[in-house]
């Protein structure tokens, strides 16, 4: 679940308010848009992979983070550098190439064949 | 109200510009498309190609919604060489347990090819083989989702996000001719659009289990058009539940082919042959942990794994797991109707359902035809998407012209939902039941493996009495003032689940993704498909049955 705007990288834009297919924030004239209805962030990323300054953090939580877990400490997460992963994989910002360039789902089958039991074959 | 044509508004860009500003609350369009997942957006495009005005209304964002954008998926995607096509089509009548219609996976299998040509067109960017040739079956959701929201917007859509619909609009002649809805994030301030025919593309429905990119499929579409009389088809196959890790509800389940089960004892369950998933739900059924490592998967595997599908890793790499060496804990979460293959039953060739201008597209619609008793994954279903939404995109603005904008007297949508209960639109009706109560019922009925997946008559009909109840006392007295969105939901819900274990009650035999334990074999007597509907009074029916060429096959 949804467990971070960082108040140090958001930029305001409301890129999340707009995009979560859940209605998840608000936006806050003035400030930064909050997590108004956490109990239903589906856990998708999409809000990680649209925002354009790295600045929330979903928890791959399918329930609220507990009080005190690093899932809710920017500065752990930051150390970890677990902000923005999901964009960096998916290949969104400047000067990316997009991820879906070195997919190789679509030969997942070949690939897997030799190493799998009979069961998948 | 006003009443404005869409034509002098243009495209409407994403909420918050000025144009989204501009939006009054009344439209006019040939044809209306609700739902913004890959269904939806074909729809759209498609009948944005012949000329016609459209309005998409989704209940998120069009580019983020669905069980694509969040998930990703390979096609079925086969070449037109030698007998390709042919043997596919053979091999998922068998798969698929023979409820498949042949010549619908004939023009699936077409379709999709050709539609895929358009993606490549529109510049999605594929991966290359080593000969330099684009490896176009995969699309990776955020990227596939991005560029269908592009393309939609280029064609001249005007597109409503954050805008469910909550009920059809139908004339005096039983046409359906719009719908209304909310505004979510406008204080929930109401919309209507007036439309030649309305394509519905609102999605499955996943009981908010939190599948991966599930939760905004509900069942609405399905409560709607049901509210019109519509019929359902093969709703009994809705007991498909993904692999997730145990603290999350991500469910990416090719990467378990690689898996190696564990009890609670961290002792090897022997989970091999096809039944191997079965042993993994019934070993969590009698309330044991499983836990699974990626054991199979050699180490120079391992990078085109994570590149193949980041949004399987990403959960586990956030927890710290390294799914190839540590033993983590694994969970089934319901995906229900969304890669089960019940939905709206269609009766044509363009996706047209039981009741005219109506046309359903992706996984509202049954999906029997194109993959049976079956899950149809997501390769059947993403193709589906794509080609039934072609389909249906273009019947529906053919059906538009061909009646013509003076066949649109309107009737108040009272009377489109007259008698079910469900609360209407906008009304803010206030009622004692809160809807996330209803939600939470109706979950415990259709999420435990228990009930949904190891069925039996007898705890069907203890699920359907407990059913039955909610949908007389409590959705009529659900409260709408203050989340109706929520209520419409509940209600959705609570009809979709009476549907599912009435459709089961009425197949007394295990078919693939149908496990009756009461009834564990096949039973030839009942390869036909079971037609299902009604709200107050929920009925089924054996369908014609499958074409004698096949079955003779």
């Amino acid at each position: 679940m949804i467990e971070l705007v960082s108040p140090s990288r958001c930029i305001d834009c409301n890129k999340c308010v707009e995009v979560c297919p859940t209605n998840v924030f608000d936006e806050v004239p003035g400030g930064h848009p909050v997590i108004a209805r956490q109990q239903d962030c589906q856990t998708c990323f999409m809000c990680e992979a649209h925002c354009p300054t790295d600045a929330l953090f979903v928890a791959p939580l399918a329930d609220p983070a507990p009080e005190g877990s690093p899932y809710r400490n920017e500065d752990v997460l930051e150390a970890a550098g677990r902000l923005g992963e999901y964009r960096e994989w998916i290949g969104w910002g400047k000067g990316r190439r997009p991820g879906s360039l070195r997919d190789r789902n679509g030969e997942l089958t070949e690939l897997a064949r030799p190493h799998l039991p009979q069961r998948f074959q | 109200m006003s009443r404005r044509r869409i034509t002098a508004l243009g495209p409407v860009g994403p909420a918050g510009s000025s144009a989204a500003a501009a939006e009054p609350d009344t439209l006019d369009a040939d044809v209306l498309v609700l739902g913004g997942g890959p269904a939806g957006t074909w729809a759209a495009l498609a009948a944005a190609g012949t000329g016609a005005r459209v309005v998409l209304a989704d209940k998120g964002f069009v580019g983020t919604s669905g069980a694509a954008a969040a998930g990703g998926n390979n096609l079925w995607y086969v070449p037109d060489e030698g007998d390709q096509r042919e043997r596919a089509v053979l091999a998922r009548e068998e798969r698929g347990a023979h409820l498949t219609d042949r010549a619908w996976l004939r023009r699936l299998v077409a379709e999709t090819w050709d539609r895929v040509g358009d993606l490549e067109a529109w510049g999605y960017p594929y991966p290359t083989d080593p000969a330099g040739r684009l490896r176009r079956s995969s699309l990776q959701g955020p990227e596939y989702m991005r560029l269908m929201r592009r393309q939609v917007l280029r064609a001249g859509v005007t597109v409503l996000d954050q805008s469910p619909a909550q009920g059809l609009v139908q004339d005096a002649d039983g046409v359906v001719v719009g719908a209304t809805g909310v505004q979510r994030q406008r204080g929930n301030a109401p919309w209507t659009v007036r439309a030649g025919a309305v394509v519905l593309a609102t999605g499955g429905c996943a009981f908010l289990s939190g599948a991966l990119g599930c939760n905004p499929d509900t069942g609405d579409g399905h409560l709607m058009a049901a509210e019109l009389g519509a019929e359902l088809s093969g709703m009994e196959f809705s007991s498909v539940y993904g692999m997730a890790p145990g603290f999350g509800a991500q469910t990416k389940g090719r990467m378990y082919q690689f898996a190696t089960y564990y009890d609670g004892d961290r002792n090897p369950i022997d989970a091999a042959g096809f039944s191997g998933r079965e042993v993994v739900a019934r070993t969590l059924a009698s309330g044991s942990p499983v836990y699974a490592r990626l054991d199979l998967a050699p180490p120079e595997l391992h990078d085109a794994l994570r590149w193949s599908q980041p949004n399987f890793f990403l959960p586990y790499d956030k927890a710290g797991i390294d799914v190839f060496t540590d033993l983590f804990e694994v969970r089934l979460v319901l995906e229900g109707t969304v890669r089960g293959t019940g939905g709206l039953a269609v009766v044509g060739d363009g996706c047209e359902t039981t009741v005219p201008g109506l046309y359903a597209a992706g996984d509202v619609a049954t999906r029997e035809l194109i993959t049976g008793a079956v899950s149809g994954g997501g390769s059947h279903n993403g193709a589906w998407a794509i080609s039934s939404g072609t389909w249906a995109g273009a019947a529906a603005a053919s059906f538009a012209r061909r009646r013509g904008a003076a066949a649109r007297p309107t009737t108040g949508r009272g009377e489109a939902t007259a008698g079910t209960g469900a609360p209407s639109s906008g009304a803010g009706r206030r009622g004692t039941t809160a809807p996330r109560e209803v939600i939470r019922d109706v979950q415990a009925e259709v999420i435990p493996l228990e009930r949904n997946l190891f069925r039996t008559e007898h705890g069907l009909r203890g699920s359907l009495a407990r059913l039955d109840a909610l949908w007389t006392d409590a959705v009529p007295d659900l409260d709408a003032s203050t989340e109706p969105v929520k209520a419409r939901e509940a209600a959705a819900m609570v009809a979709h689940a009476r549907w599912m274990y009435r459709a089961a009650l009425a197949r007394p035999e295990s078919r693939v993704i149908h496990r009756r334990d009461d009834h564990p074999d096949l039973d030839e007597r009942l390869t036909h498909r079971i037609r299902v509907g009604g709200l107050d009074e929920v009925w089924t029916r054996p369908e014609v049955p499958v074409r004698e060429e096949e079955r003779a096959s």
